[in-house]
C-alpha cells in the first residue's frame, strides 16, 4: 500500500501517453466523422524524384475529380531498404491505406493472399494489359494496377557516334562488339561500353537484359528454373549474359572510371558522346533528357543482341503496382478504391503523361503514347507491337530472385571473377530466396 | 594505496551490524517490489528478444511465418563463400584498427601530454573526429577517395604519384576503409592514454633521468609498463568496435566492390533486407559468439597481467 502513489503516478503517465497516441491516430481518423464527403487517404511511394512527381501530378488530379477525397503522400527508400519497410509495415499492421510496390516476384514476397485487398472484382480489370495483371496475380485474384509504363531492358546509344562512325544498329552479339572494336579503333577518348558500378544495381544489364534472348534458345528456362531443373552456370544461353560481362571488361571496353562512375555520370558520358552504349532500363531516360534536353534526339535504344539475329528481341519489365493493404477499411477502403480505377483508367496515364517522359509504352487500354516521347522510348514499339519480339523479364515470370546478383556482376565486370564461376555463384545466392517462398523442389 | 587500506575496514565494520539486523539474511536496502518494475522491462527489453533471436536463427522466418529448419541457417553461412569473406575480413578489420589505434593512440598521447604550444587545443582537435557522424565521415571520405577526381589522389598526382583505386580496388578498398576508421576513433585511444600518462607519478620519471635513462629508455621503462591499464581498455574498447563496425563500411563501399570489402555485420544487414530474417538472425548469433569467443579470453589475459603487475 505504501508504493499507492508511485503506481497512480505510472498510470496517470500511461494514461497520458495512451492519450497521446488515441490523439495522433484520431487526428488521421478524425475525418470519418465529418462523413464520407472527406475521406483522407494515404499513399506510400518510393522516394525516387519521378515517383515523387508522378504520384503528385495523380493524386493532384485524382482530387480534380473526386472532390470528398483527399490523398496524403508518404515516401520510402528504394530498393531493399524499401522492400524491408514494406514488409515490416505489412507484418505489423502499420501500412497507409495504399502503397506502391514492385509486381512479379517481390510482389509474391510480401504474401499477397495474406496482406492484400483483391481487385478481381473491379470492372476496370479487363482494360488492364495482360502482361501486366500476370505479374500482380497471387492464386487466381488480382491485386493491383500499373503505377506507370512498361520499361525495356536494352541498350542505349548514341546516335552521333553512330551516324558519324557509319554503324549499323546491331542485332547480333558479335556485331555489337564489331562496333565496339570501330568505336574504340576511332579514338577521341569515347568509351565503347559505358558501366556504372559506384551504384550497383546497374551492372546487372547485359545479364537481366538478355532474357529474351535466353528465352529465345530455352522456351522452358523460366519454368525449370522455378522448378531448380535449370541454373544460370549449366545452361548455356543464360551463361552468355555472365560471359558478355566479362569480354566487355576484358577487351578494355568500359570507360575508365566504370568502378567508381554512378548512373548520373553514365547518362552523362552517353548525351554528351563520351561513351556510345550503356545497357541499363529505359526508366532513366526521363531522367538523361532532364539535365540533358538534346539526349531526347541523341540517344536511341537497342534490345541487347543475342546470337541470332532472326530471334532478337526486347526484355520488359512491368510497371510497378499500387496495392491495398487489409487494414484499410471503411471509407478509406472505398476512397482507396476509387483512387484505383482512377489510375487504371485513359485519365490516369493521361495525368502520369504530364508528370514526365513516359518510361515506355501504357499497361492500360486506350492509352497511347504522345508523339513527342523521346526516340529512346520510341525505339521500343516496334519491338512490342512485333509478335514474338519481347519477353517479360525473369523476375516476372519466376519468383526466384537472388538479392546479390548486382554484387556479383560487379566483380565479373571488374575482372574480380570469372563470369562461370559468377554464375554458379548466384546459383547459390538464388538457392536461399527459393527456400525462403518454400518453393517445391529446392 | 594507503587511502584504499584504511577505507575498506571501515567500510566492513559498518556493513555487518546492518546484516545482522536484517536476521541473519545478506543485508539488501530494497524490497523486492523495489526491483520488479526493473526486471519486467529487463526481461521485455532484452531476455526475451535475446532467446528469441536463438530461437528465430533456428528457423525460417518471413516475418509472416517461421519454420523449424534446426541448424541450417549456419550451415547455409558457413557454406557461403561470401560470409566466410565476411568473417575474414572482420577478423581483418578488427585486428588492423585496434593495432593502429594502439600505436597512434599512444604516440598522439606521449606528444599532447609533453610541454607544447596550445596543448588543451590540440587535445581537443585530435578528439574532434570522435564526435562527428560516422556515415559523414564515410561519404565524405569515399568523395575524397575517388580515384579519378578525388582530392587524394590529385594530391598525389602532383608529387607523380598515381594513386590506386583506394575504394574500388578490391586489394585496397578493406584497408582504406580501416584507415578512416583508425583516423576517426584514434581520439578516443589518444584520450584513454592520456588519462594514463598523466596518473604517472613524476618521480619515477626523474628518478629515471637521475639514473641515466634516454627518452627512448625512459619510454619503454616505465610509460609502456605504467599504461598497461590504459591500452587493455584501448585494445577492448577498439577490438570490439572493430568486429562489430557497420556505419562507416556502409557509408563508404557497401562491402563492395562485389563482395570484397563485406564484413559480418555487412552480412547480416544485406541478409536482412533481402528477406532472410531467419538466416540473418543467425548471422547476428554467429557475431555475437564469435565477439564474445575473442574478447572473453583476451580480457581474462589482458587483466591477468595487469594484477600481476
Amino acid at each position: 500500500m505504501t508504493f499507492r502513489p508511485g503506481t497512480r503516478g505510472l498510470a496517470v503517465m500511461a494514461a497520458c501517453s495512451l492519450a497521446l497516441t488515441a490523439c495522433s491516430a484520431g487526428s488521421l481518423g478524425s475525418s470519418d466523422d465529418a462523413g464520407a464527403s472527406s475521406v483522407e487517404i494515404t499513399y506510400l511511394i518510393g522516394n525516387q524524384e519521378q515517383d515523387l512527381k508522378d504520384a503528385t501530378q495523380l493524386t493532384k488530379d485524382f482530387t480534380a475529380k473526386n472532390p470528398g477525397v483527399t490523398v496524403n503522400l508518404e515516401t520510402r527508400p528504394a530498393g531493399s531498404e524499401g522492400d524491408n519497410i514494406i514488409k515490416t509495415r505489412l507484418s505489423t499492421g502499420d501500412m497507409t491505406d495504399v502503397f506502391a510496390y514492385n509486381t512479379g516476384s517481390l510482389f509474391q514476397a510480401i504474401a499477397p493472399e495474406k496482406n492484400l485487398v483483391p481487385i478481381s472484382d473491379q470492372p476496370y480489370i479487363g482494360d488492364l494489359d495482360e502482361n501486366f495483371t500476370k505479374t500482380v496475380t497471387s492464386g487466381d485474384k488480382v491485386y493491383g494496377v500499373p503505377s506507370g509504363g512498361f520499361m525495356g531492358g536494352a541498350v542505349l546509344y548514341n546516335i552521333p557516334i553512330y551516324t558519324k562512325l557509319g554503324l549499323q544498329v546491331p542485332k547480333t552479339w558479335a556485331e555489337f562488339m564489331a562496333n565496339n572494336a570501330k568505336i574504340k579503333a576511332a579514338g577521341g577518348g569515347v568509351a565503347p561500353v559505358i558501366q556504372t558500378y559506384g551504384e550497383t544495381w546497374t551492372s546487372q544489364l547485359f545479364v537481366l537484359g538478355d532474357f529474351h534472348n535466353v528465352a529465345a534458345a530455352e522456351p522452358d528456362f523460366a519454368d525449370k528454373y522455378t522448378k531448380n531443373q535449370a541454373k544460370y552456370a549449366t545452361s548455356p544461353a543464360a551463361l552468355k549474359g555472365f560471359e558478355h560481362t566479362e569480354q566487355v571488361h576484358d577487351l578494355g571496353y568500359e570507360n575508365k572510371d566504370f568502378a567508381s562512375a554512378k548512373l548520373p555520370d553514365g547518362l552523362k558520358m552517353l548525351a554528351t558522346g563520351k561513351g556510345a552504349h550503356y545497357p541499363i532500363l529505359s526508366g532513366v531516360v526521363n531522367d538523361m533528357i532532364a539535365t540533358n534536353p538534346n539526349a531526347a534526339k541523341d540517344v536511341g535504344l537497342f534490345a541487347l543482341p543475342g546470337d541470332d539475329a532472326s530471334k532478337n528481341g526486347l526484355t520488359v519489365w512491368t510497371p510497378g503496382g499500387i496495392y491495398i493493404p487489409t487494414t484499410t477499411t471503411g471509407d478509406k477502403l472505398e476512397a482507396a478504391k476509387k483512387f484505383l480505377a482512377f489510375v487504371a483508367s485513359p485519365d490516369g496515364c493521361k495525368s502520369l503523361a504530364s508528370a514526365g517522359v513516359p518510361t515506355g509504352p501504357y499497361a492500360i487500354k486506350g492509352c497511347q503514347l504522345g508523339s513527342d516521347v523521346p526516340q529512346s522510348i520510341k525505339d521500343m514499339q516496334p519491338y512490342l507491337d512485333k509478335d514474338g519480339a519481347s519477353s517479360l523479364a525473369l523476375e516476372f515470370v519466376s519468383p526466384v530472385k537472388g538479392p546479390s546478383l548486382e554484387q556479383i556482376t560487379v566483380e565479373v565486370g571488374s575482372g574480380i571473377r570469372k563470369a562461370k564461376d559468377g554464375a554458379a555463384r548466384y546459383d547459390e545466392d538464388v538457392k536461399k530466396q527459393a527456400q525462403q517462398l518454400g518453393l517445391a523442389g529446392w | 594505496m594507503t587511502v584504499t587500506s584504511t577505507t575498506r575496514p571501515r567500510a566492513g565494520s559498518k556493513a555487518s551490524p546492518a546484516a545482522a539486523a536484517a536476521g541473519g539474511k545478506a543485508y539488501t536496502p530494497y524490497k523486492f517490489w523495489f526491483y520488479l518494475p526493473t526486471a519486467v522491462l529487463y526481461s521485455v527489453l532484452f531476455l526475451v528478444p535475446t532467446f528469441a533471436s536463438f530461437y528465430y536463427s533456428l528457423t525460417r522466418w518471413s516475418l509472416f511465418e517461421s519454420k523449424f529448419i534446426g541448424f541450417e541457417n549456419f550451415v547455409t553461412f558457413f557454406q557461403e563463400p561470401a560470409l566466410v569473406k565476411g568473417f575474414t575480413n572482420t577478423l581483418i578489420y578488427g585486428a588492423v584498427t585496434s593495432g593502429a589505434k594502439v600505436v597512434l593512440g599512444l604516440l598522439l598521447a606521449v606528444l599532447l601530454t609533453s610541454r607544447i604550444v596550445g596543448r588543451g587545443y590540440l587535445r581537443s582537435v585530435v578528439f574532434f573526429p570522435v564526435l562527428v557522424s560516422t556515415i559523414g565521415v564515410g561519404l565524405m571520405f569515399q568523395v575524397m577517395m575517388n580515384p579519378e577526381r578525388g582530392i587524394i589522389n590529385g594530391a598525389l598526382g602532383v608529387i607523380g604519384i598515381q594513386g590506386p583505386g583506394w575504394l574500388t580496388d578490391p586489394k585496397w578498398a578493406l584497408l582504406s576503409i580501416a584507415a578512416v576508421d583508425v583516423w576517426k576513433g584514434v581520439g578516443l585511444a589518444t584520450l584513454i592514454y592520456i588519462a594514463g600518462i598523466v596518473s604517472i607519478p613524476r618521480e619515477y620519471m626523474e628518478a629515471a633521468r637521475v639514473d641515466g635513462a634516454g627518452s627512448f629508455e625512459t619510454f619503454r621503462r616505465i610509460v609502456l609498463p605504467l599504461c598497461k591499464p590504459a591500452t587493455v581498455t584501448v585494445i577492448i574498447l577498439s577490438l570490439i568496435g572493430g568486429l562489430r563496425s557497420f556505419e562507416l563500411i556502409w557509408a563508404m563501399t557497401r562491402g563492395g566492390p562485389g563482395f570484397t570489402s563485406d564484413v559480418i555485420s555487412s552480412v547480416i544487414y544485406k541478409q536482412y533486407q533481402a528477406g532472410f530474417y531467419g538466416l540473418s538472425t543467425a548471422g547476428n548469433v554467429i557475431l555475437f559468439l564469435l565477439v564474445t569467443a575473442i574478447i572473453l579470453p583476451l580480457n581474462l589475459f589482458l587483466n591477468r597481467k595487469e594484477v600481476d603487475m
